[in-house]
């Protein structure tokens, strides 16, 4: 078991240095100059200009640009913002609690959603509830979030007035009455973004436990005589969620990026803003940082998918 | 149902009392018999309705609808529906029904055009490695999971941002970010089907019917493509109408997000995108291009649904 997880891992380490190669070439070959702005910039003479460009290495071979950058990543040190001057890994600091806190929620929120519901819509299969959890489901995921949140805030903010469109990370208002307000501000962010998750989980989760409640073993736990919540709940539930906790873990990277999304929506300053933002403002130290971040969290998430499996599956061969 | 049960069971008690008939009857093709399962699914056949519909309004109703898509005209600004304008006019009193028209022409082809790229990469992929297997197999595998590990909405900003304003210098303005949007979604999405299309690859070039082709001695690319290809058809179709509708959210996402098409280039998530500073005003800005989105992705996840039940080879179809 311990040498199966030390392989995984070793195996991401590759897939890691791929990838932060791809992000770095992409910003290689792209037109466009970091210093355009100092060029503009009368005051600035052409030899100070050179010993800054000199200085950064701006002008140097993308491959020793790459082998400096990736240095600098595996000792922490990621740069400093073009625009704000302050150290990336501050801002990054200042913005991933709260993605974090959003889109943990959301996760949270779109399992709680989605594991019942799945498993009442298998067990009974074709009846009235099934096909309205299962028509719910089929419209939520072809919903994209931009227009859920829309709508949301059309209804809840604009029409009703009962919760507010925009996230502040600063809320005025001390004890309960603020705590009260923040809650209220992340209600929309996080329903928007966990019930789209929840709306494709329900699917997997209703699809594996209808492959588990025909099997024999099923059938023999109910001739023994045992009632029917601790057959499902204790006999087929256990093994049908063994894919289904891969698809979780799978889909929470999908769920951290989607946060991209309803960032903008909801103006909440987290981690997508922050790209959104240093994107617009030829940002490239945050913008490479930031991307790369994201990567770490999907080959991480996948990695943790696939050591649960390993742990749930005793089937699964550590060959 | 009652219905469709007994439309089934007439030609079969019709055989049987005049077998002659039988014989004069044209046989059934997997084909005709995955048409057949397809048409019991009817919110499916409702979709391919409402897609066909979708396609031939956004081609037609351009030419057709006498309102110009870019007239500006201040004095009828945010109005909301009424019989000139069906979708009521946005911020500077263009018509949102003639925008509607023509940004669907373009939210449609972004997704029809970047599933062929996904479906052509992944295919070629996916048959290269199931077929030849071995080192082959395992480096394209690694490639894909390399693919698969990207993430990939702020790759997709970052590269669009980028690369927007040569390729609109090199190609021109409209087709510029068309190509460059449709081959980042291609690029992006392909993964799925080659893993597809390698594991129905390496599990039917096992079957007796390749090893009898190779024994009539069939060129590599006769078993390939006339042998392999037409048996794996079936999962590649359902993942190629899932993949248009994946291809327009990505886009009306990136238009959404002010990263796809310029602002003068109203597909429905660019409308989205300038609808959300007059949501308060005018809230019909927002809710006819989400519905347009909705209608089309719905429609398209329904066809694919239905087209699961219907090729797929596991279902025996009565």
């Amino acid at each position: 078991m311990g040498q199966y997880i030390t392989r995984r891992v070793l195996t991401a380490i590759p897939t890691l240095v791929l990838i932060s190669m791809v992000i770095f070439s992409i910003l290689a070959l792209a037109p466009g100059d970091p210093l355009s702005d100092l060029a503009l910039n009368p005051s600035v003479p052409p030899e100070v200009r050179q010993r800054i460009r000199a200085d950064m290495g701006i002008d140097d071979p993308i491959p020793i640009q790459y082998g400096r950058w990736a240095e600098s990543l595996f000792t922490g040190e990621f740069g400093y913002s073009y625009r704000t001057r302050a150290p990336v890994i501050d801002l990054v600091k200042q913005r991933l609690p709260t993605t974090l806190y959003i889109s943990g929620l959301a996760f949270l929120l779109s399992v709680m959603i989605a594991i019942p519901i799945g498993v009442l819509s298998a067990v009974k299969q074709y009846s009235i509830f099934d096909n309205v959890a299962t028509t719910l489901a089929f419209i939520g995921f072809s919903l994209p979030t931009f227009c859920t949140g829309l709508l949301m805030i059309l209804l809840f903010t604009i029409k009703l007035d009962w919760l507010p469109s925009i996230y502040r990370s600063t809320v005025d208002g001390d004890g309960l009455g603020g705590l009260w307000e923040r809650i209220r501000q992340a209600i929309m962010p996080i329903a928007v973004l966990g019930l789209f998750q929840a709306a494709a989980l329900i699917r997997f989760v209703r699809a594996s436990m209808l492959e588990n409640v025909h099997q024999d073993y099923v059938r023999t736990a109910r001739s023994k005589g045992l009632a029917e919540r601790s057959v499902i709940t204790r006999h087929a539930l256990r093994n049908a969620l063994i894919p289904v906790v891969t698809i979780i873990a799978l889909s929470l990277p999908g769920v951290i990026t989607g946060a991209v999304v309803t960032e903008q929506i909801f103006r909440v300053p987290g981690m997508g803003d922050l790209l959104i933002s240093s994107i617009r403002n030829n940002d490239v130290p945050v913008v490479m940082t930031v991307t790369f971040l994201f990567s770490i969290m999907v080959v991480f998430f996948n990695l943790v998918a696939d050591v649960i499996y390993g742990v749930l599956d005793p089937r699964i061969k550590y060959g | 149902m009652a219905e469709a049960s007994d439309v089934r069971s007439q030609p079969a008690g019709q055989a049987a009392l005049d077998v002659g008939g039988l014989r004069a009857k044209k046989p059934r093709s997997l084909w005709s018999d995955a048409w057949r399962q397809f048409r019991k699914h009817h919110l499916a056949v409702a979709g391919v309705f409402v897609l066909v519909f979708l396609t031939i309004a956004t081609l037609i109703g351009p030419l057709v609808w006498p309102n110009d898509m870019s007239l500006i005209n201040f004095s009828e600004s945010t109005q909301g529906v009424s019989l000139d304008h069906p979708m009521g006019t946005d911020d500077l009193g263009r018509d949102i029904f003639a925008r509607i028209l023509w940004g669907g022409r373009i939210s449609l082809a972004v997704g029809v055009a970047a599933m062929m790229v996904a479906i052509l990469l992944g295919t070629m992929i996916g048959a290269i490695a199931g077929f030849f297997g071995g080192f082959t197999d395992s480096l394209l595998m690694r490639f894909t999971d390399m693919f698969i590990s990207l993430p990939s909405l702020p790759l997709l900003l970052l590269t669009i941002y980028l690369f927007r304003d040569t390729l609109r210098d090199k190609i021109g303005p409209n087709l510029g970010p068309f190509v460059l949007i449709v081959a980042l979604i291609g690029v992006t999405n392909w993964m799925p089907v080659a893993r597809l299309v390698r594991a129905s690859f390496l599990s039917v070039k096992e079957k007796e019917f390749i090893e009898a082709a190779n024994c009539i001695g069939a060129t590599r690319s006769a078993i390939m493509f006339k042998h392999i290809m037409p048996n794996v058809l079936g999962p590649v179709i359902v993942a190629a109408t899932l993949a248009v509708g994946a291809a327009i959210i990505t886009e009306s996402t990136l238009s959404f997000l002010g990263l796809g098409f310029p602002p003068d280039v109203p597909t429905w998530g660019q409308l989205l995108n300038t609808s959300v500073n007059f949501m308060e005003i005018a809230p019909h800005m927002v809710i006819f291009p989400a519905l347009m989105i909705f209608l089309a992705v719905l429609s398209i996840n329904y066809v694919g649904d239905g087209l699961r039940d219907a090729l797929d080879p596991r279902k025996t179809t009565g």
